[in-house]
């Protein structure tokens, strides 16, 4: 099989718009949640989170391509066009035949639906805009990907709740490796900072009201947020022939399912999940350093993913770095793993492993190295980067350091 | 009105729990008549649109908020005390 790597990246996040400006703020500890700015905002109860504030959709896009555009793959498109120019690959002709096109979203377009039902049943207008229904599909982001860059092979979304990103990138490493795509785009995006979306999640009364503190034990929940990471991958052979830059190599996927709850965490799933992503990356538990949890801030996530990682990683658990940096880029759902991923291969690049800020009291429960908020340097070999989602479905990605 | 929001609570209380009224004891806590945490939060919706109220309920750690749901009595209690906040 095939020796998959990572040749470009993009990210758009609370943390900025660029994967420079996100992993520099992740280095930095820096948290991007804040006051929401939205329409009837004073009708929440929970008035915070990750807004990528710094992205706006009319400072890249004219004004016919918005109207086709969720912000969701507004932000997808702004992240592949940054992951394809720095891999420096091309699709033209026959190599666009051999390109898959693989991302994750949780939930439709949400900005074009709140707007459209706005319309209708606040305003009471009989009409909505013309291209609400190609603006507003939950495969949006991977069409226009497509689209945009000639990539005319394999393409599909990927919707996990909270693990579509890494159950996206999984499946498109595993086409790279088993030679069914030559080279795949993949990732996740979603924009759910929308007045419906934050108000079912009030529903559920499991978001924090000042700020996400995972595994510590003042943690009140998780924060919302918002943004995309899209990644090109490829063999390893075809990036070194064409002098790609190499960031990291995908080296392991597993994904399991509880088959438990539909909102409670399993730790015997999470952890099968994390023993499946090492076995498939043929890698020892021991040679894991770092852990970008799932981190949610929630009792339940975090309680369940500290005993998950100890039955998977065993002794080795005590010795592992594990932070959530969904302290500082909030829970972005369907593009968690994405964003997250990018927070891994920066780990694994620049040893620098980025903390879980916000932390103020340990947690017995939750007694692991979760890196409290300062980052850290250490050299890293291997890295995992965890999604568990509601309904019990989990991914797990495994990365190495690219030592050329 | 207090016995109304007890009557109310316990209807409330019963449908989460797949019970007749009758079954729910003042003194009853809904873990013990086999609300789970789902519908804990359903039943902390319903009481919050049967009286217009606004609950103080945070499903992370239920036992630790301000609002006290260890028995069907103390959830009443602090439903007429939201009242009287709220609505007073």
């Amino acid at each position: 099989m095939r020796r998959v790597v990572v040749t470009g990246m993009g990210v758009v996040s609370a943390l900025g718009s660029t994967a420079a400006e996100h992993c520099a703020a992740l280095e930095a500890g820096r948290s991007g949640v804040g006051e929401l700015e939205m329409p009837d905002v004073e009708r929440l109860s929970v008035r915070i989170g990750a807004q990528a504030r710094e992205f706006r959709g009319e400072d890249r896009f004219s004004r016919s391509e918005l109207a086709l555009l969720d912000r969701a793959t507004q932000m997808a498109l702004a992240a592949a066009d940054e992951a394809v120019a720095q891999s420096g690959v091309s699709f033209a002709g026959e190599a666009g035949l051999r390109a898959a096109t693989v991302i994750g979203t949780a939930l439709t377009g949400m900005g074009t639906i709140d707007e459209a039902y706005r319309a209708v049943f606040q305003e009471g207008k009989n009409r909505v805009h013309p291209f609400v229904v190609p603006r507003l599909m939950v495969s949006g982001p991977t069409s226009n990907i497509s689209m945009r860059h000639g990539l005319r092979g394999p393409a599909w979304s990927v919707s996990t709740a909270c693990s579509s990103s890494n159950h996206a990138i999984g499946q498109a490493f595993h086409m790279v490796r088993a030679g069914m795509a030559d080279i795949a785009v993949t990732g996740g995006a979603e924009a759910p900072l929308v007045f419906g979306v934050m108000k079912a999640w009030e529903g559920l009364r499991v978001m924090a009201r000042d700020a996400c503190r995972p595994f510590s034990r003042n943690r009140t929940g998780m924060v919302q947020g918002e943004g995309a990471a899209i990644f090109v991958l490829e063999p390893l052979e075809a990036a070194q022939a064409r002098g790609a830059p190499i960031l990291a190599e995908i080296a392991g996927f597993g994904m399991s399912a509880d088959a438990g709850d539909i909102v409670q965490p399993s730790a015997e799933g999470a952890a099968r999940a994390m023993r499946a992503a090492l076995e498939d990356a043929g890698i020892a538990p021991e040679e894991i350093g770092y852990v970008n949890a799932h981190g949610t801030g929630t009792a339940a996530n975090d309680r369940t993913e500290c005993e998950a990682l100890r039955a998977a990683f065993g002794a080795h658990a005590e010795r592992l770095m594990v932070s959530s940096t969904k302290s500082m880029h909030g829970h972005c759902l369907g593009g968690a793993g994405a964003v997250e991923l990018a927070a891994v291969i920066h780990a694994l690049r620049e040893g620098v492993i980025p903390p879980t800020i916000n932390f103020e009291e340990p947690d017995p429960e939750c007694a692991l190295d979760v890196v409290p908020n300062e980052a850290r340097r250490a050299e890293l070999r291997a890295a995992m980067s965890n999604s568990f989602a509601f309904g019990g479905l989990n991914a797990v990605l495994v990365a190495r350091r690219f030592e050329g | 009105m207090s016995d109304e929001v007890m009557r109310k609570i316990v209807e409330i209380i019963a449908a989460q729990a797949l019970i007749s009224p009758e079954e729910v004891k003042p003194e009853s806590s809904p873990e013990e008549l086999g609300v789970d945490s789902l519908g804990l939060v359903e039943a902390v919706f319903a009481i919050e649109e049967a009286f217009d109220i606004s609950v103080p309920f945070n499903a992370n750690d239920p036992t630790s908020g301000e609002f006290d749901i260890s028995s069907v009595e103390k959830i009443a209690q602090g439903v007429r005390t939201l009242i009287a906040q709220q609505k007073g």
